[in-house]
């Protein structure tokens, strides 16, 4: 292997790595809905969208920025973004979905295609709103922090030199807070144990006492929050659009199945997954192949893996 | 099929309204919006005939929709083909994919099998734009216009769109009424139930997908024809595939109704606003539209058809007389005097191979984990006798059940089946073999009437249609329901559900029958019956295994008891024996019984 060639491999291995870590919080935050509601929410990318134009406006408008200058403003707003958008899920949870889910509708059969119908409608009318709202413009949150970079090395007698896109960096290891907090909050509050219980055996939940519905409001305005999350940090990177929830709906999907519904940690494999290959295969494919390599990875672990890094064997096949 | 045909009536006065309307309309905008209809109501039913009636969602079907579109607008660039032609070309090409894609992805079941179809389009999407197809665009043929299905007048692709449609319609309604159809339902209902009954689940899906497929391939070719220009993304995009799902659910899963109503009401609804207010301020009408969908789905979750089917069911029973979802006129065939002398098949083959048991079993064993479900397990079942199953909770009985009828495969040991052994057989396979079963946990096709039911499960042996519809029938009358035939099976009691699983067991001739908790959630008296019914069944020659977790109901019903507990036999013998052993009244009660029971 030539430096040359070590150099292109390990500067994608470590785009892989942080923008798979941000992809993996994004995917969290589809499961934990999945996992809890047995819910495919469909709009889940408009959530996200909704999630880089909270961190955009809290940065740009809401005085973040002015607050605390262009270098920890961004990251604040998108931190921001989580609550606010997690106030957003609950009630859409609350006026929406919760009518046609939970312990009010059966799940399975009939129930289960209204749901399906229902988040495809919300997501055409967030998209919609988000159209008039804000524009068809593309905008971006600005930092100084997007166009400079760590360099590790020079590695190998001064060859090889690795840069890490500074605020790719900070978004990755927020995204990896976030879930060490969110996993800690699920496994020993007891919210997390309540969620658990629900998503466990809704009947059985039930009757200890605990408020299955309730549970489902609190599991997707988590969902939509940990997603918004992830959404203000890829903002400060990627510039975005209203209609920017369909290009990434489809990672958190396919991240999601990779690494099984039923845990925190499996999906954040899977968005990691997701992340990893799109940055190697630009290695020996051209970019316009880019998602196609995706598809085609994540068929191929689907069908010999078809229990996914984390999920059970009963559940799938 | 004339049944079929009858039912079709509604279907062909809406044709004729519709089309009259086309040729009255001369705007060609809304000329368009009429054929766009047709368009997205026969991708509707292409996808409802996968998805509607298996109940296996597909976030996939733009897959079959782009390759169709692609195939005519490529085929008339590149080798200057018709699209007479190339429409029936893209119908094979999105059978092939349908195929194709349903062998791998059936591994997968549920949400997991839903997203996973997510991945095929949007692979082709990207690798059509990769190849430079961003945007393609028919060629204009002036001459041989019509040749080359290009028309002036717009009215007659509404027309032969409409054509499309009503192939499509009565192609789904064949199916709807045949064992094809049957088969899909039982398998959205339930698979293991279904594989039990004797339905080759998988063979049935696959043809399915690829049917699916290919109307898909073929409705897209046709869109490619009346657009003329052809994007990925317009033929290959997610909102392709949401678009089938939104017509179908819309208007109503699992009927060629749904998708026509949805698409009828939807396509103009966001054709006028977008024409209407998409200039006032570009993406209201989108927020409208997706208001009425959502507050649609609020009020009728299961879509308009079935919300309008069951109001005037309640309203006008009489009107409504006939489910739905197309049960043929019952009994044209099989009603008069099929008494139980006229059996289509011999239930029981009493007199065959001596006294050898029917079924035994050998040293069964399986594990989940560390947990031994069944441990090396033996016991034989004479021909025609009834045998008891029961044990406490956790004992291993349905465990065992699965490992007979072929639902799991033992770590160990054997079953034998009139001396073979069947170890590593398919449900189905056991099925036709003679192994009926019946389920602890009752799932009837609910919308179906019990008839339709019951016949799911004769399609095992029945040759033709009507050979299912006289098992059925006998089957039905064996378990005393014969009144209860047309009824739908969501009204029934516990009580008439029991029977109408064990007619579906029945209806598939078999030689022994397992049957699981038949006698659970029953009263007293309920039980009796149903306990007579399986008696006179063992009499009639059926040899039967049942399962229970109480013994008083079984003691006078079986000739033999075996015992389990922890997953081992405990003890086998004769209901008295087996009632006054210490060991199984250790079991049920626990130590200290065992002293009072002795005294």
């Amino acid at each position: 292997m030539t430096p040359q060639l070590l150099e292109n491999f390990l500067q994608a291995l470590f785009a892989g790595l942080t923008v798979g870590s941000i992809y993996g919080l994004m995917c969290v935050g589809l499961a934990l809905i999945f996992g809890v509601m047995r819910v495919i929410n469909f709009a889940q990318g408009e959530f996200m969208m909704l999630g880089m134009y909270a961190a955009f406006y809290f940065f740009t408008a809401f005085g973040v920025q002015a607050a605390l200058g262009p270098t920890v403003g961004p990251y604040v707003a998108a931190i921001l973004a989580g609550p606010l958008l997690f106030g957003v899920g609950y009630i859409i949870h609350k006026a929406l979905i919760g009518r046609v889910s939970g312990t009010r509708a059966q799940v399975e059969g009939e129930g289960h295609y209204a749901q399906l119908i229902l988040t495809l409608g919300i997501s055409l009318i967030i998209q919609s709103v988000g159209l008039i709202a804000f524009g068809s413009i593309l905008v971006s949150v600005r930092t100084p922090l997007s166009s400079s970079a760590w360099e590790l090395g020079p590695m190998w007698g001064d060859l090889v030199s690795i840069f890490i896109n500074k605020s790719r960096g900070i978004a990755a290891l927020i995204s990896i807070a976030v879930i060490a907090a969110l996993a800690l909050m699920i496994g020993r509050s007891r919210l997390g144990k309540s969620l658990r219980a629900a998503a466990d055996n809704p009947e059985a939940a039930t009757y200890m006492g605990i408020d299955v519905d309730r549970a489902h409001s609190v599991a997707f305005a988590l969902g939509v929050g940990v997603t918004a999350v992830a959404g203000g940090l890829l903002a400060t990177n990627y510039p975005f659009h209203p209609y920017v929830g369909l290009e990434y709906v489809i990672i958190m999907y396919a991240g999601v199945v990779l690494g099984g519904l039923g845990s925190i940690i499996g999906p954040f494999w899977g968005g990691m997954t997701i992340g990893l290959v799109q940055q190697l295969s630009t290695l020996v494919l051209p970019t316009q192949l880019q998602n196609t390599a995706i598809f085609i990875v994540f068929l191929l672990i689907v069908f010999f893996m078809p229990q996914g890094f984390f999920g059970r064997v009963t559940e799938r096949t | 099929m004339p049944a079929a045909l009858r039912s079709l009536a509604p279907f062909f006065v809406f044709a004729a309204v519709y089309a009259t309307l086309a040729l009255v309309i001369t705007n060609s905008y809304y000329q368009l919006m009429m054929t766009l209809v047709l368009v997205w109501a026969s991708f509707g039913l292409a996808w409802n005939l996968l998805s509607g009636y298996t109940g296996l969602v597909s976030f996939g079907h733009a897959a079959f929709f782009g390759i169709g579109a692609y195939t005519t607008a490529l085929g008339q660039i590149h080798f200057d083909l018709s699209p007479w032609l190339l429409i029936p070309v893209a119908a094979v090409l999105g059978g092939v994919a349908g195929l194709l894609i349903g062998i791998p992805t059936f591994r997968l079941r549920g949400v997991y099998f839903a997203l996973s179809m997510l991945a095929y389009p949007l692979a082709l999407l990207y690798v059509f734009e990769w190849l430079g197809y961003q945007e393609v665009t028919l060629p204009m043929k002036r001459e041989s216009a019509a040749a080359y299905m290009q028309f002036a007048d717009h009215r007659i692709y509404t027309l032969l769109a409409l054509a499309l449609l009503a192939m499509i319609v009565v192609m789904t309604r064949m199916i709807e009424q045949s064992r094809f159809g049957m088969a899909l339902l039982a398998i959205k209902q339930n698979e293991a139930a279904a594989e039990a009954a004797g339905i080759n689940t998988l063979k049935w899906k696959l043809l399915a997908i690829t049917l699916s497929g290919a109307i898909a391939g073929a409705v897209g070719a046709f869109y490619a024809v009346v657009l003329l220009v052809v994007t990925p993304v317009s033929v290959f995009g997610m909102l392709v595939s949401a678009q089938a799902l939104t017509v179908t659910l819309f208007g109503g899963v699992g009927t060629v109704w749904g998708p026509v109503i949805g698409s009828a009401i939807l396509i103009p609804a966001s054709e006028i606003l977008h024409a209407e207010l998409g200039h006032v301020i570009p993406g209201i009408q989108n927020v409208i539209f997706g208001f009425a969908i959502v507050v649609l789905i609020l009020v009728a979750p299961e879509g308009i058809f079935w919300k309008a089917r069951d109001f005037a069911y309640r309203r006008w029973p009489a009107l409504v007389a006939q489910p739905a979802s197309g049960a043929p006129a019952q009994g044209t065939e099989g009603m008069p005097g099929t008494p139980a002398a006229a059996q289509p098949f011999p239930s029981g083959d009493v007199h065959a191979k001596g006294d050898a048991p029917i079924l035994s079993v050998r040293g069964l064993s399986k594990s989940f984990g560390g947990l031994k479900a069944v441990q090396d397990v033996s016991f034989d079942v004479p021909r025609g006798s009834i045998l008891g199953i029961i044990g406490p909770n956790g004992a291993g009985k349905t465990t065992a059940f699965n490992l007979l009828n072929g639902f799991l495969e033992p770590d160990a040991g054997q079953v034998l089946l009139d001396g073979r052994n069947v170890i590593g057989r398919k449900p189905h396979q056991l099925c036709a073999a003679g192994v009926g079963r019946t389920f602890q946990i009752m799932r009837p096709f609910a919308r179906m009437s019990v008839a339709d039911n019951v016949a799911v499960g004769a399609y095992v042996h029945a040759r033709t249609d009507g050979d299912a519809r006289r098992a059925a029938a006998d089957a039905i009358d064996r378990v005393g329901l014969t009144g209860y035939a047309d009824r739908l099976a969501g009204e029934l009691t516990t009580r008439h559900l029991r029977l109408m699983e064990l007619a579906r067991a029945l209806a598939g001739s078999p030689r022994i029958l397992l049957l699981d908790e038949t006698l659970a959630g029953l009263g007293h008296t309920e039980a009796e019956e149903v306990i007579a019914i399986v008696r006179r069944l063992a009499q009639d020659g059926i040899t039967i295994v049942i399962i229970e977790h109480t013994m008083q109901a079984m003691v006078r019903l079986v000739d033999r008891f075996v015992v389990l507990d922890h997953g081992a036999v405990l003890v086998e013998g004769p209901p008295e024996a087996v009632t006054r052993d210490p060991r199984v009244i250790e079991a049920y009660l626990g130590k200290k019984w065992t002293a009072y029971a002795r005294s």
